[in-house]
Order: C-alpha cells, then structure tokens, then sequence
C-alpha cells in the first residue's frame, strides 16, 4: 500500500523513516524532506482561510510521476508523511485518511509510554509492526 | 467513578512520597517541588496528546486555553475551570473556585502554606500540555482561600 511512512517532529526532525524497497531509500527520504514546504504552506493557508476547515488530515500534498505524497498535521505540529504509489489507483481518499488515523493512534500509544522520551526517535516494536502492515497490504 | 478516587490517593502518594525521598535541603530549595512539576510535565504532553487526537485544528491561543479550561479540566479534575481571564497579550489566569486536589484538606488557614505542594503537579500539567501544543509558557499557582486556587499562565513569546 504505502511505500514510505515518515513521522516528523515539531522541529522538522525525523522521528521515523521507513520506505519498502530498500535500494532507493534516499529517494523517499529526499521526497518527504520536499514535501514538508507543501505541508507549512497548507497549514499557513489553514489559518487564515474562511471556511472552517480544520481537519487534521491535510489530503494530496504533491504527485510526482511515479508516487503521490499525502500528508496529516497532528494537533502537536507532528507531521506524518505517506507516500504511495500512484499505480495503485484503487486506493480512495477515505483509505489514505484511515490509515492515517491508524497511524496517529499508534502515535498516541508510543507518546503515552512512559519509556519513550518525547523528541527521540520512535524504536517501539508496536508501531513498527504497525507501519510494517500498512506497507505490506498490497506488495 | 472509581478512577477519580485512584488519582487523588496516587497523587496523595506522590507528594508524599517526594517529600519523603527528599535528601537533606531537598524541601527549602525548592527541588521536590521542581520534581513534581516535571512529573507533571511528562504526564501534561503524553495527556494532551491523546485528547486532542480527534479534535478539529486549534485557531489561536485562546482556542487552545479554552481547550485546557473545559475539555482537559473536565477529563482530569471532573469540572471546568470556573473563570478564565486575560490580558490578550499572553497571561492567562485560570480560577478553579474548588480544585480537585484541594478539597480533602481542611478549608482553614492551617495547611496554606502545604497548599503549594499539592498544586505543583497541576502546574506541570498545563505547562506540558501547552508545551506539545507549541507554546512555550510558565505557569505558577497561588492559593489564598482553600479550596479555592488560581493558575497564572504566562506565555514566552519567542
């Protein structure tokens, strides 16, 4: 389904990075760090719009050929990162939009870990087999 | 609810447990204080993070404070706040007219100078709320009749 998950920090750090296929990591890495000025400036334009949309989920960041970058601000100012490849057509908005949700309830449990100290990097097994099954559904 | 109950008797607990772990000097400079405080710190960013989870995008600040005087009041201490007031340049004072916290102890003067210790832990609270909501803030009580408490909350503007 997704071929790369990113979560990332109020400050524009990586909390988490993990892509499919192994060879082209850097790739992903290079399209969720240019996706991230798609992400300030929607949630800019947020503020300052009339109508009341305030979701967090911000939809269809960039397509780029191959892949499509969506993209989700927490109330945190953590940002999440999917890309997905875009031949899978099949996949819906409201499916991005679950998984998110998905993604961010794990979030929320490894936030709430006594042991996990808020701003290092995310090691729990949980949310990796989470992501993990978030990747898998399709390949 | 049972849970109510369980808070106030761990929080009980952990004030006293502090205080008794306290090495010498510990108590009058004001370190077990400075603990509590950071407890609540953590306790405040892992609570509102799970609040806010499904709730629409904040607008400004005082949509956040509200936030934190009605919903995150309500989770935790089963109330609202009773006034919130401002300046509209980043002091917040949020009165409690009986704070949770406070009520099991006597209405009098005798334990108002123990008052603070008991209020540290919320001051941590708010202040990590705020502080994963990206706002930096400090955040300082005072008591001057019992049950009865004010939180002042003033934000550091970068």
């Amino acid at each position: 389904m997704a071929v790369c998950v990113a979560v990332i920090a109020k400050e524009n750090y990586p909390l988490y990075i993990r892509s499919v296929p192994m060879e082209n990591e850097l790739k992903f890495h290079y399209m969720v760090h240019t996706s991230l000025d798609v992400v300030d400036e929607k949630v800019s334009a947020m503020g300052k719009a009339l109508v009341d949309q305030r979701e967090l989920y911000l939809g269809l960041l960039y397509p780029t050929e191959d892949y499509k970058v969506y993209g989700y601000v927490t109330n945190s100012k953590v940002k999440f990162v999917m890309v997905v490849d875009s031949s899978n057509t099949a996949l819906r908005d409201n499916e991005i939009r679950s998984m998110f949700r998905k993604l961010h309830n794990s979030y929320t449990d490894v936030m709430c870990n006594p042991f996990y100290n808020p701003g290092d990097r995310i090691q729990s097994r949980a949310f990796d087999s989470m992501v993990t099954s978030m990747m898998i559904q399709v390949c | 609810m049972a849970d109510e109950a369980l808070f106030l008797l761990l929080h009980n607990e952990m004030v006293s447990g502090v205080y008794k772990s306290a090495e010498h000097g510990e108590v009058e400079n004001g370190r077990c204080i400075t603990k509590l405080e950071n407890m609540g710190f953590r306790v405040g960013q892992g609570l509102i993070e799970r609040f806010t989870k499904d709730t629409a995008r904040f607008k400004d600040e005082l949509d956040i404070m509200k936030f934190i005087c009605k919903d995150f009041w309500t989770t935790v201490f089963k109330k609202q706040i009773d006034n919130l007031r401002t300046n509209h340049q980043g002091i917040y004072v949020l009165q409690d007219n009986k704070f949770r916290l406070l009520t099991q102890m006597s209405a009098g003067k005798q334990y108002l100078e123990h008052a603070s210790k008991y209020l540290a832990f919320t001051c941590g609270l708010i202040r990590g709320g705020l502080s994963n909501l990206g706002i930096k803030s400090i955040v300082t009580a005072e008591v001057s009749s019992m049950p009865a408490c004010k939180f002042q909350v003033m934000i550091q503007k970068l």
